[in-house]
C-alpha cells in the first residue's frame, strides 16, 4: 500500500490524487500501472475482475492527459474512443466518468453516441467533437465508412476496448479489430487498451488486440493483471431425494429457491433460456405469499419494460429479477448478493462473469448458487463449483476472421475515401484475426464486392466499387454508398415480430414485447403460453404482430422446450467426466443421484475419463444405440446425423435419434449389438460422408442467409421499407441453391462452410471427440435400458428434428388428406 | 386478422399418383398431370405448361447493385430442358412473366437465349403474356398471345375474379405451407380445387404466396387442395393440413 502511494505521488497529478483522498480511497496498483504503461506510450490490456474499478484504470490515463493539455483555439478532435458491446454500457459509463469529471473540476466533455442517440445530438458530435466518445461497434464501423472519417479520428489518443472477452471471438470482434486497423492509420501514434474479466489464456486477446501496421515482429500488447478479488462462495442445490431423472425446468426446486431469496437482499435469478425465464418467473410468482417484489428481465420484453426493471433494480426496490444472458454484462446496479443459476452452467467462465454481477465490491466475495435441474446437470454444476473454486476456466480457440465481414469492410473503406488495394491489405494483416490472411483471399473479397465475383462476368457493368486511373478504389456513387450504410454492422437479429393485444375488430393494440419469428410455430390461434410472466391466449399472427389476448386462469400450453442455448464447455466436459468416474468424489453429491450412479456401475458400466461408453439394448420392438460422448448437443446433432447414415449403410435401419448435452440416442429396427464400432466412429465420418449431409442441410442455408447479409448481398433493409425476415429466408435459400448447382467454389459458400461447421454444427468438436476416443470405446451390450439412459429416452418425442424431415411432414400431411377423401 | 369461416368437410378430391412421381386429376375433363418439377403436363394435346419463369430476375437486381448468382436464368432452362427432354411436348406454353422485366430479353447471355430458342425446334413455343413481360419476347421463336384455349381448358396469366372452370393460371406463385409437431415445411404447390388450377412459379429466383393469402381468397369453389411440391414426388394436401405464414 505504501509502495502504491509513493508511485501515486509520481503518477498522479495533483487534483487526481486529491480526489481519490477525498474520496477515500488510494488509487489501485492496476489502475497505477495502467497510467505508467499510458506514459511510456504502449499498448495495455488490463484484466480484472468485476468490481475493481476497471472502467476507471482504463480511462485515468487519458483523463490525466485531457486535464493537462494547453487550451486550444481551435475545437479538436476526439480524444479517447471508448467501444462498448452493449448500447446500455455505453450510455452507463458516461454516466459515471461525469463524477470524477465533475468532482475534479475537469474541463472534459464525454458523451455516448449509439444507435438511440438523437439525430441533433449526432450532428453536433460530428460538428464539435467530444474529447470523450463511448460507443458500439457497429457506430464505429459507420463512423469508419463516413467520408470525413480520417479528418474525424486524425487526432485521436487512445481506444478504450471494454468488455473484450466477450467480443474478441465473435465476427463482431472481426468487424470491430478491422475498425481499429482502419483508426491507427488514420493516427499513427494512437494507443490501444484492452479491458477484460478473468479469462483463460490472455494471450489470444493480446494477439487480437493486433499490432501498429509496418511493424515486421508485432510486440504483443503489454498485459496488466488486476487483483484476484476474493474468491465466490458457490453452493450447489442437492434437493435431498428430489433431483429429477430429465428436464430443464428445476420445478423441483423452486419453493427451495425461493425460500432462498427471502435470506438475500436482491437476488438476481439466471437461466438460460426466455423459455426457462418465463417458466420460473410463474412458479415463483405461484409461490409468493410475501408479495415479495419479484421482476422479469429478458430479451423479448419491450424495451420500455425491461427500463422500468432497471430502474427499480437500481433504487434497490426488487428482491429479485429473473433474467437471461441481457442481464450477463456491465451495467453496475450494487446491491445484488446473491446469484442463482437455475438449470447447467454450462461453461466455467459464464458462471464466474454471472456471479461477478453480485457484490460489486472486491473485498467481499459474492455469493452464488447453482440450481441443477436433472442429475446429470447435478454433476456439471458439482464440477464448475470445483473449477470456480480452483480458478480454472474454459477457453476460446484464437479466431480467424471472417471473409464475409472483410467483404463488409472493404466496402465500408471505399465509402470513406478511395483506397490502394496493398496499403489496405497490409492494414488488414495488422489486425489479429486477419493476420494470415492470403493475398489471394484478398483479391477474391475485393472482387467480390466489385462484381460479386462469379466466374460469369454478368456485372462488370455494374460494379459497387471502381478502380480509376489513379489505381485506387472508390464507390460507385452515392446510392452504393446509402445502402452500405444501412447494411452496416455483424450482428444477425431474426426478424421480429411485435407481440400485441388483440383490440376490437381484431386490430393491432398495445405492444407488449417481441418475439423472434418461429418462436410460436408450434401453438395454434386458440391455444395458451406464458408471456412477459403473463398468460395470453393466441388470436393469430399477421404480417409483423403476433395478436394475443388476456388468458388469466387458464392452464398454458408452453412451446418448445429446449435445454441451454449455450453449448456445454469442452473444458467442464472433461471435468464432469473425470467427477463421474471417480468414485471417491461421489461424495459431494445428494444420495439420489449417488444411486443413480451405483446402479448405473452395477448394471452397466461407468467409462473412465478419457472412454466413451457406447450402451445397445432392445426395447418395446426397437433396438437402441446410446452413447456419451459428453460434447454437447451440438456435436452430438452432427454426430448423430453422421451415425444414421452409417448404420444405415450397415444394414441396421435407423429410425430416429435423440440428443442432449451428455448423450445421443439412436433407435433401429434391427439390433445393433454386433455393429463393428471402431468403423462406425471412425474419423473418416469427417470426409464425404460429412459433405454430402451439410450441402443439402438447412444449416448450410442459415450459415449461407447469415453470410450473404453481412457481406451485402442480401439487404437487411432497404430505404423506406424494412424487409421481413421471411421473405429474406425464402429468397436467400433459392439463391443458395443456385449458387451451389452453378459456382460451388464461391467466396460466400465457403463462408457457409466455415460458418456453419464451427458454429452450427461443431465439427471441430466432433473431430476432436473421434481423435480421443480411437481404440477407447467401451461397448456394454445389456438386455435393458441403464440407469443413464434413462433421461435419454425421456427425451424422445419432445425434440423437434429441424429441417432434416420435411419430406416426411409432407407425406404424412398427404396421408391426411387420403384419409379425409376416404373417410 | 379473423377466425376462419367453419368449413363444411369437402367432399373428396379424384387424383392419383403417377409413377413418375407426379399427381393426375381431371379438370373439366381435361387429363392434366402436375409434375414435381411444377410444371403441367396436358396429356391429350401432349402440352407442357410452365408459369411465372421470371428469366433475369437476377441480373434485374444486379443492374442495381445487388449482385444475385446470375445463373438463374440457366437454373430455370436446365428444368425446363428436362423436362421436355423427358416428355417430349408437341407445345410448350409459357403461362405468362416468362422475363423478370422488359429489358430481360436483351440481359439473356448469348448460350442461354441460343438454347431458349432451340426448344422449339419440333415444337410449337406458345408466349403468354404477364404482367412483367407484357410485350412477350420480340426476338424468340413462337407465337405471343394473351389468352388461349386448349380443348375445355382456358390458359391465361392472371386468374379472373370468380369461379372459372376450366381456367389454368399462375401469376399468384402458390406455396403450401404445412406444420406438424416436428417442424415445418413451406414449397411451392400447385392450387386447384378441381374446376380451375393456378400454377407454381417455375423460375429459380420466385418467390411464393401462402395459398392461405388472402389474394387466393374468392377464387376457388370450394377449400381448394395443394399439390406441393416435394423431392421426387407431388403430395396431395389438404386445406385443413395448410397453415399460414
Amino acid at each position: 500500500m505504501a509502495e502504491d502511494a509513493a508511485l501515486s505521488a509520481d503518477l498522479l497529478p495533483a487534483a487526481f490524487a486529491d480526489w481519490f483522498a477525498a474520496r477515500g480511497w488510494a488509487p489501485r496498483s492496476h489502475q497505477l500501472e495502467m497510467v505508467a504503461r499510458a506514459q511510456a506510450g504502449r499498448d495495455a490490456l488490463l484484466i480484472a475482475p468485476t468490481g475493481g474499478g476497471k472502467t476507471l484504470a482504463g480511462f485515468l490515463p487519458s483523463l490525466i492527459e485531457l486535464a493537462e493539455r494547453p487550451p486550444a483555439n481551435t475545437p479538436r478532435g476526439v480524444h479517447t474512443l471508448y467501444i462498448s458491446p452493449l448500447k446500455a454500457l455505453a450510455v452507463d459509463v458516461e454516466r459515471n466518468l461525469a463524477t470524477p469529471i465533475r468532482e475534479m473540476g475537469l474541463s472534459i466533455v464525454a458523451e455516448s453516441r449509439t444507435g438511440d442517440t438523437g439525430a441533433a445530438r449526432r450532428q453536433r458530435q460530428r460538428v464539435k467533437p467530444p474529447d470523450i466518445l463511448l460507443t458500439t461497434p457497429e457506430q464505429l464501423a459507420l463512423f469508419c465508412a463516413w467520408e470525413g472519417a480520417r479528418a474525424y479520428f486524425e487526432d485521436l489518443s487512445c481506444i478504450i476496448l471494454d468488455e473484450i472477452h466477450t467480443l474478441h471471438s465473435t465476427k463482431r470482434g472481426d468487424l470491430l479489430a478491422l475498425d481499429i486497423a482502419r483508426l491507427q492509420t488514420f493516427s499513427p501514434h494512437l494507443r490501444r487498451v484492452g479491458l477484460s474479466a478473468t479469462v483463460d489464456d490472455p494471450d489470444v486477446i493480446r494477439r487480437w488486440m493486433g499490432f501498429h501496421a509496418g511493424e515486421d515482429v508485432p510486440p504483443p500488447v503489454d498485459l496488466v493483471l488486476g487483483p484476484a478479488g476474493a474468491p465466490p462462495i458457490v453452493d450447489v442445490l442437492l434437493s435431498e431425494g428430489r433431483v429429477p431423472w430429465a428436464g430443464h425446468t428445476a420445478q423441483h426446486a423452486m419453493a427451495e429457491v425461493y425460500e432462498v431469496i427471502k435470506t438475500a437482499r436482491t437476488a438476481l435469478v439466471f437461466v438460460n433460456t426466455r423459455f426457462q425465464a418465463e417458466f420460473a418467473f410463474q412458479e415463483l410468482w405461484r409461490l409468493n405469499e410475501d408479495a415479495l417484489p419479484i421482476a422479469l428481465h429478458h430479451g423479448s420484453l419491450a424495451a420500455e419494460q425491461r427500463r422500468k426493471v432497471e430502474a427499480a433494480m437500481a433504487r434497490g426496490e426488487l428482491r429479485a429479477v429473473v433474467c437471461t444472458s441481457t442481464l450477463d454484462l456491465g451495467i453496475d446496479w450494487g446491491d445484488v448478493d446473491l446469484v442463482i443459476q437455475l438449470a447447467s452452467p454450462k461453461g466455467a467462465s459464464r458462471m464466474v462473469q454471472r456471479i461477478g454481477r453480485a457484490n460489486h465490491r472486491m473485498d467481499e466475495a459474492s455469493r452464488a448458487l447453482f440450481v441443477p435441474a436433472n442429475r446429470f446437470e447435478m454433476l456439471e454444476c458439482q464440477a464448475a463449483r470445483e473449477a470456480i473454486a480452483e480458478n480454472r476456466f474454459d477457453g476460446d480457440p484464437p479466431r480467424v476472421g471472417a471473409l464475409d465481414i472483410l467483404a463488409q469492410h472493404v466496402m465500408g473503406c471505399a465509402c470513406s475515401e478511395p483506397f490502394d488495394a496493398l496499403a489496405l491489405y497490409d492494414e488488414i494483416r495488422s489486425c489479429g484475426p486477419y493476420r494470415a490472411l492470403a493475398w489471394e483471399d484478398f483479391e477474391q473479397v475485393v472482387d467480390f464486392v466489385s462484381t460479386g465475383g462469379y466466374a460469369l462476368r454478368s456485372y462488370d457493368r455494374y460494379r459497387r466499387i471502381v478502380k480509376g486511373q489513379d489505381g485506387l478504389w472508390r464507390a460507385r456513387n452515392a446510392d452504393t454508398i446509402l445502402r452500405h450504410r444501412l447494411n452496416v454492422g455483424a450482428i444477425l437479429s431474426p426478424a421480429m415480430l411485435s407481440v400485441r393485444i388483440a383490440g376490437r375488430g381484431g386490430r393491432a393494440g398495445r405492444k407488449i414485447g417481441e418475439v423472434e419469428e418461429g418462436y410460436l410455430e408450434a401453438l395454434e390461434p386458440g391455444d395458451t403460453f406464458v408471456f412477459a410472466g403473463q398468460v395470453w391466449r393466441l388470436v393469430g399472427v399477421t404480417a409483423l404482430d403476433v395478436l394475443v389476448t388476456p388468458a388469466p386462469a387458464s392452464d398454458p400450453k408452453l412451446p418448445s422446450w429446449g435445454g441451454s442455448k449455450f453449448a456445454l464447455s469442452t473444458f467442464l466436459a472433461k471435468r464432469v467426466r473425470e467427477l463421474m468416474f471417480d468414485q471417491s468424489h461421489w461424495s459431494v453429491l445428494p444420495a439420489d443421484v449417488r444411486e443413480w450412479l451405483e446402479l448405473q456401475r452395477d448394471r452397466s458400466l461407468i467409462p473412465a475419463e478419457d472412454e466413451m461408453l457406447v450402451e445397445t439394448f432392445p426395447r418395446v420392438k426397437r433396438h437402441f444405440m446410446v452413447c456419451y460422448p459428453f460434447e454437447g448437443r451440438l456435436a452430438h446433432t452432427t454426430l448423430a446425423m453422421l451415425m444414421t447414415r452409417r448404420l444405415e449403410r450397415m444394414g441396421a435401419a435407423p429410425l430416429g435419434f435423440v440428443c442432449n448435452d451428455y448423450a445421443l440416442a439412436v433407435w433401429s429396427l434391427n439390433p445393433m449389438d454386433g455393429v463393428d464400432l471402431d468403423a462406425l466412429f471412425d474419423q473418416d465420418m469427417l470426409g464425404d460422408d460429412l459433405e454430402d449431409w451439410l450441402a443439402e442441410s438447412y444449416m448450410m442455408k442459415r450459415a449461407f442467409k447469415g453470410c450473404a447479409i453481412l457481406a451485402g448481398l442480401i439487404e437487411r433493409r432497404f430505404p423506406g421499407a424494412e424487409k421481413s425476415g421471411r421473405q429474406v429466408t425464402f429468397s436467400a435459400d433459392l439463391v443458395y441453391d443456385v449458387l451451389r448447382r452453378h459456382q460451388p467454389d464461391h467466396l460466400l459458400l465457403r463462408c457457409a462452410r466455415e460458418d456453419a461447421a464451427t458454429g452450427l454444427i461443431d465439427v471441430a468438436r466432433v473431430g476432436h471427440m473421434l481423435a480421443r476416443i480411437q481404440g477407447k470405446i467401451r461397448h456394454a451390450a445389456l438386455n435393458h435400458l441403464s440407469p443413464f439412459s434413462v433421461p435419454m429416452l425421456l427425451e424422445i418425442g419432445r425434440e423437434r428434428v429441424a429441417g432434416a424431415s420435411g419430406e416426411m411432414i409432407l407425406a404424412e400431411a398427404a396421408q391426411d388428406l387420403i384419409a379425409e377423401a376416404s373417410s | 386478422m379473423t377466425a376462419l369461416p367453419r368449413i363444411p368437410a369437402p367432399a373428396p378430391y379424384a387424383f392419383a399418383q403417377s409413377p413418375c412421381g407426379g399427381l393426375e386429376m381431371e379438370i373439366v375433363g381435361a387429363a392434366l398431370r402436375m409434375r414435381v418439377s411444377g410444371a403441367l403436363f396436358d396429356l391429350a394435346h401432349q402440352a407442357l405448361i410452365v408459369a411465372d419463369l421470371h428469366f433475369e430476375k437476377g441480373s434485374a437486381y444486379g443492374m442495381r447493385g445487388q449482385f444475385l448468382p446470375p445463373y438463374d436464368t440457366r437454373d430455370t432452362l436446365d428444368r425446363l430442358e428436362a423436362e421436355v427432354a423427358a416428355l417430349s411436348p408437341r407445345v410448350l406454353i409459357f403461362l405468362g412473366d416468362s422475363f423478370h422485366d422488359g429489358r430481360a430479353e436483351d440481359r439473356l447471355a448469348p448460350d442461354d437465349a441460343q438454347r431458349l430458342a432451340a426448344l422449339a425446334a419440333g415444337r410449337t413455343l406458345i408466349w403468354l403474356v404477364g404482367n412483367h413481360d407484357a410485350e412477350g419476347p420480340r426476338r424468340l421463336p413462337g407465337e405471343v398471345i394473351d389468352t388461349m384455349t386448349l380443348g375445355p381448358l382456358v390458359l391465361r396469366h392472371e386468374p379472373e375474379p370468380g369461379e372459372q372452370p376450366g381456367e389454368l393460371s399462375g401469376h399468384l406463385h402458390p406455396c403450401a405451407r404445412v406444420s406438424s409437431g416436428r417442424g415445418t415445411v413451406r414449397r411451392r404447390c400447385f392450387a386447384t380445387d378441381g374446376s380451375r388450377m393456378i400454377l407454381p412459379a417455375f423460375g429459380a429466383y420466385a418467390g411464393g404466396l401462402n395459398l392461405k393469402d388472402a389474394a387466393f381468397s374468392g377464387l376457388f369453389a370450394r377449400p381448394p387442395m395443394a399439390g406441393a411440391l416435394g423431392r421426387d414426388r407431388v403430395h396431395a394436401i389438404g386445406w385443413r393440413s395448410l397453415t399460414r405464414d
